[in-house]
C-alpha cells in the first residue's frame, strides 16, 4: 500500500461513525445476552455447564472424605476440564449459542428485524458474537468457579489455602482462560456454519471429528484446531489411557503466548470471512 | 433538491433465485406519495420491496431510495421503515418492548425512544394495556399494528407496506388507511402492495402492476385505464331517462354495451371511444331530453385494470 492510499485509508476510518457503532454494539449485545440466557431454550446449555459441578456437589454431600487425595483430584479437575469441558460441554453449549444467534433467527423468521435497523451488517454479527461469547463464558466460567470449588471445599483449611495461597489460584486462571478462548473460538466456528449450513449439525459433528483426530496431523494442519491451541494452556497434563490419550496429547510443546496469539488469530480469521458472508446474507424465509 | 434525492428508482433490475425469476428487467422511478403494487400471488411484488430494501440483492441493474443505497445502512434505515409481510417476531416480547428495542439501535437517549415508541403505538391505535402485552398473545390484526408501528416509529421518509391491511378488521383497515393518506400527504414515499384493492385503490397516487415478475404498467390510475385502448371504458350515468339514454347511444357504434343501474336512476354504458362519447353525451344534454345528474367512471379502479392487464388468472393479457 503506498503512503498515500494509507492515508486516504486512514482518514475514511476517521469519518465513520464509531460512536455511533459503539453505542449500536452495545445495545444489540445486551438484547443477545437477554435472549441467550434468559430463555427456556438455554436451560440445556445450563445443564451442560453444571452438571459436572451436580456431580460434584453430590460426592461432597454423600461421599465426604472417602475420595483419593488432593493431587489426584487435581488431576481429575484437568481431565473434567480437558475432556469434558473443552471437548463436550463448551462444545455442544456453543453449538447450541452460536448456531442460534443468525440461523436461528432465520428459521424463527424474525433476522430481518435487524437487517432493517440502521446497523451494519458488521456491527449486527460481531455484537451477536461478543453477545454469544458473554452468554457461554458467564455460564462456563461460572460452572467452572462451581467445580473448582466444589472439588477442593472438602479438604477444608487445606483445600482454602491450596485454592487461595497455592497452585490453585494459577489453575484456575489458566482454565478461565481456556473457557474464554475455547468459547471464542468455537463460537466463531459455528456462527461461520450456521452462516454456510441451514443445518449446522453435520459440519459440526465433523469439526468433533477433526478435533478428536487432529493431535496425529502433520504439524501445520494442527494450527485449524481449537483444542490443539487449548491443550497447551492446561495448567495440569492429564494422565489418559488409550483413546483418551489422542484427546490430551501434547505433540509439539508451544508456549503459552503462541498458543493465544495463534488461537485469536483463528479466530479473528473465521469472524472476517464471517461478516463477509454476512454481508452478502439475503433473507428468504421460504427455503428455510 | 436532486431529483434522484427524493426519488424510488430501479434502473433495469432483474432477480434470480437460482433458476427461478423474481423480478425482470424493472425500470421504475417512484415519486413521493402513496404508490400501489399490484399483481397475483408470486408476481414479484415482496421481491421488488425486499430489493428496494436490501432483504434481497438484485441479480443485474442498480436500485437507489431517496440516492441511497441499502449496503449504507445507518442512513439508509434511518429514512426507510420496512413493515414486512413475515408474521413473526422475536419471541418473548411485549409489543412495547418489540418497538423500543428496535428505536433504541438507532443510538438515540432511552428517553426518546420511549416517547417514540409511545407515538408509535399511538398512531396504529394500540391501546397501553396490550402493548404491554407479550406478543405471543396477539390476534392477527393487533401483530400487523405493531409490526407497522416498529416500520413508522423512526419516521421515515420512505414506508414500504407488505399487505398491511392482512389480518385487519374493517374499522382497523379503515383507520389504517387514514394513516397511509396521512402519510403520503406529508410528503412521504408510501409503497404498498395489497390486495384489497378496492381500499387502496381510493388513496393511491398511482398503480405499478407486475405479473411473473414483469412490469406491465405504472401511473395514475386513470393514465394508465386510458392506456388500456384494447377495453371498452364503462361510465356510469346517473339520470332521469336511463332506457331512453341507452337508445340513443347506442345508436352510434362505439358504444357496445349498456347495463341498467338497480336502483333504475342510471346506466352503465361501455364504449371503445371514450371521447366521441363525450361529445355525444353533451349533445343528448344540450338537447334536453334526458337530464343528466352525474358522470363517472366506472372501471378506471385498481380493480378494474388488474382485471383488464393481469385477468383473474394472474396471466399479463
Amino acid at each position: 500500500m503506498t503512503q498515500h492510499s494509507f492515508g486516504y485509508a486512514v482518514a475514511m476510518m476517521r469519518q465513520q461513525p464509531w460512536s455511533l457503532w459503539w453505542i449500536q454494539a452495545r445495545r444489540m449485545t445486551t438484547i443477545e445476552i437477554r435472549r441467550n440466557l434468559f430463555t427456556r431454550r438455554a436451560w440445556w446449555i445450563y445443564f451442560l455447564a453444571f452438571i459436572p459441578a451436580v456431580i460434584l456437589l453430590i460426592h461432597l454431600l454423600i461421599d465426604s472424605h472417602s475420595g483419593p487425595g488432593m493431587s489426584d483430584d487435581t488431576e481429575v479437575l484437568a481431565g473434567v476440564v480437558q475432556l469434558y469441558y473443552v471437548r463436550l460441554g463448551i462444545f455442544f453449549g456453543c453449538l447450541g449459542i452460536f448456531s442460534r444467534l443468525i440461523r436461528g433467527e432465520m428459521i424463527e423468521r424474525s433476522l430481518h428485524y435487524y437487517l432493517l435497523s440502521p446497523v451494519r451488517r458488521e456491527v449486527i454479527l460481531l455484537s451477536k458474537f461478543f453477545a454469544g461469547a458473554v452468554s457461554a463464558v458467564v455460564l462456563f466460567g461460572a460452572a467452572m468457579i462451581a467445580d473448582f470449588v466444589l472439588m477442593y471445599a472438602d479438604y477444608g483449611a487445606a483445600g482454602w489455602d491450596f485454592m487461595l495461597h497455592g497452585p490453585g489460584l494459577g489453575q484456575l486462571e489458566a482454565y478461565l482462560l481456556i473457557v474464554v478462548l475455547a468459547s471464542l473460538g468455537y463460537g466463531s466456528i459455528f456462527l461461520l456454519l450456521s452462516l454456510m449450513f441451514r443445518n449446522p449439525m453435520p459440519g459440526a459433528m465433523l469439526l468433533l471429528g477433526w478435533e478428536a483426530i487432529n493431535p496425529v496431523m502433520p504439524s501445520l494442519v494442527q494450527k485449524f484446531s481449537v483444542a490443539s491451541y487449548l491443550r497447551h494452556l492446561m495448567p495440569v497434563s492429564v494422565p489418559a489411557e488409550g483413546i483418551f490419550a489422542l484427546l490430551t496429547v501434547e505433540t509439539e510443546p508451544v508456549s503459552a503466548w503462541v498458543a493465544v496469539l495463534g488461537l485469536l488469530a483463528l479466530i479473528a480469521l473465521v469472524l472476517t470471512y464471517t461478516c463477509y458472508r454476512m454481508r452478502r446474507l439475503e433473507i428468504r424465509y421460504t427455503t428455510e | 433538491m436532486n431529483a434522484a434525492n427524493d426519488t424510488i428508482r430501479f434502473e433495469n433490475v432483474s432477480k434470480f433465485y437460482g433458476e427461478v425469476l423474481g423480478v425482470n428487467r424493472i425500470s421504475l422511478t417512484v415519486s413521493p406519495g402513496i404508490t400501489t403494487l399490484v399483481g397475483p400471488n408470486g408476481s414479484g411484488k415482496t421481491t421488488l420491496m425486499n430489493l428496494m430494501t436490501g432483504l434481497v440483492q438484485p441479480s443485474r441493474g442498480t436500485i437507489s431510495v431517496l440516492g441511497l443505497a441499502p449496503s449504507n445502512a445507518t442512513e439508509f434505515f434511518c429514512n426507510v421503515g420496512y413493515c414486512a409481510q413475515f408474521d413473526s417476531f422475536p419471541r418473548g416480547l411485549t409489543g412495547f418492548q418489540f418497538v423500543l428495542d428496535g428505536l433504541m439501535l438507532f443510538g438515540m437517549s432511552e428517553e426518546d425512544a420511549y416517547h417514540l415508541t409511545a407515538e408509535a403505538l399511538d398512531r396504529v391505535q394500540l391501546d397501553g394495556e396490550a402493548s404491554h402485552r407479550k406478543i405471543a398473545g396477539y390476534s392477527k390484526g393487533m401483530r400487523q399494528k405493531i409490526r407497522l408501528a416498529q416500520a413508522i416509529a423512526h419516521h421515515p421518509r420512505v414506508l414500504v407496506l407488505d399487505e398491511p391491511l392482512n389480518g385487519l378488521d374493517p374499522m382497523a383497515r379503515a383507520e389504517s388507511l387514514a394513516l397511509f393518506q396521512e402519510l403520503g400527504r406529508q410528503g412521504m414515499h408510501v409503497v404498498i402492495s395489497s390486495h384489497i384493492l378496492d381500499e387502496v385503490d381510493r388513496i393511491s397516487d398511482r398503480v405499478v402492476l407486475i405479473t411473473g415478475g414483469y412490469l406491465i404498467a405504472q401511473g395514475n390510475i386513470h393514465e394508465v385505464r386510458r392506456e388500456v385502448r384494447d377495453k371498452p371504458m364503462q361510465v356510469l350515468i346517473r339520470c332521469n331517462s336511463p332506457e331512453l339514454l341507452a337508445s340513443k347511444m347506442f345508436a352510434v357504434n362505439h358504444c357496445v354495451e349498456a347495463r341498467l343501474h338497480a336502483d333504475g336512476r342510471g346506466v352503465f354504458l361501455r364504449t371503445g371511444d371514450i371521447d366521441q362519447f363525450y361529445r355525444l353525451l353533451n349533445e343528448i344534454a344540450v338537447e334536453g331530453l334526458v337530464k343528466i345528474e352525474a358522470v363517472a367512471p366506472a372501471d378506471d379502479n385498481a380493480n378494474a385494470i388488474y382485471q383488464y392487464l393481469i385477468g383473474s388468472d394472474g396471466s399479463a393479457s
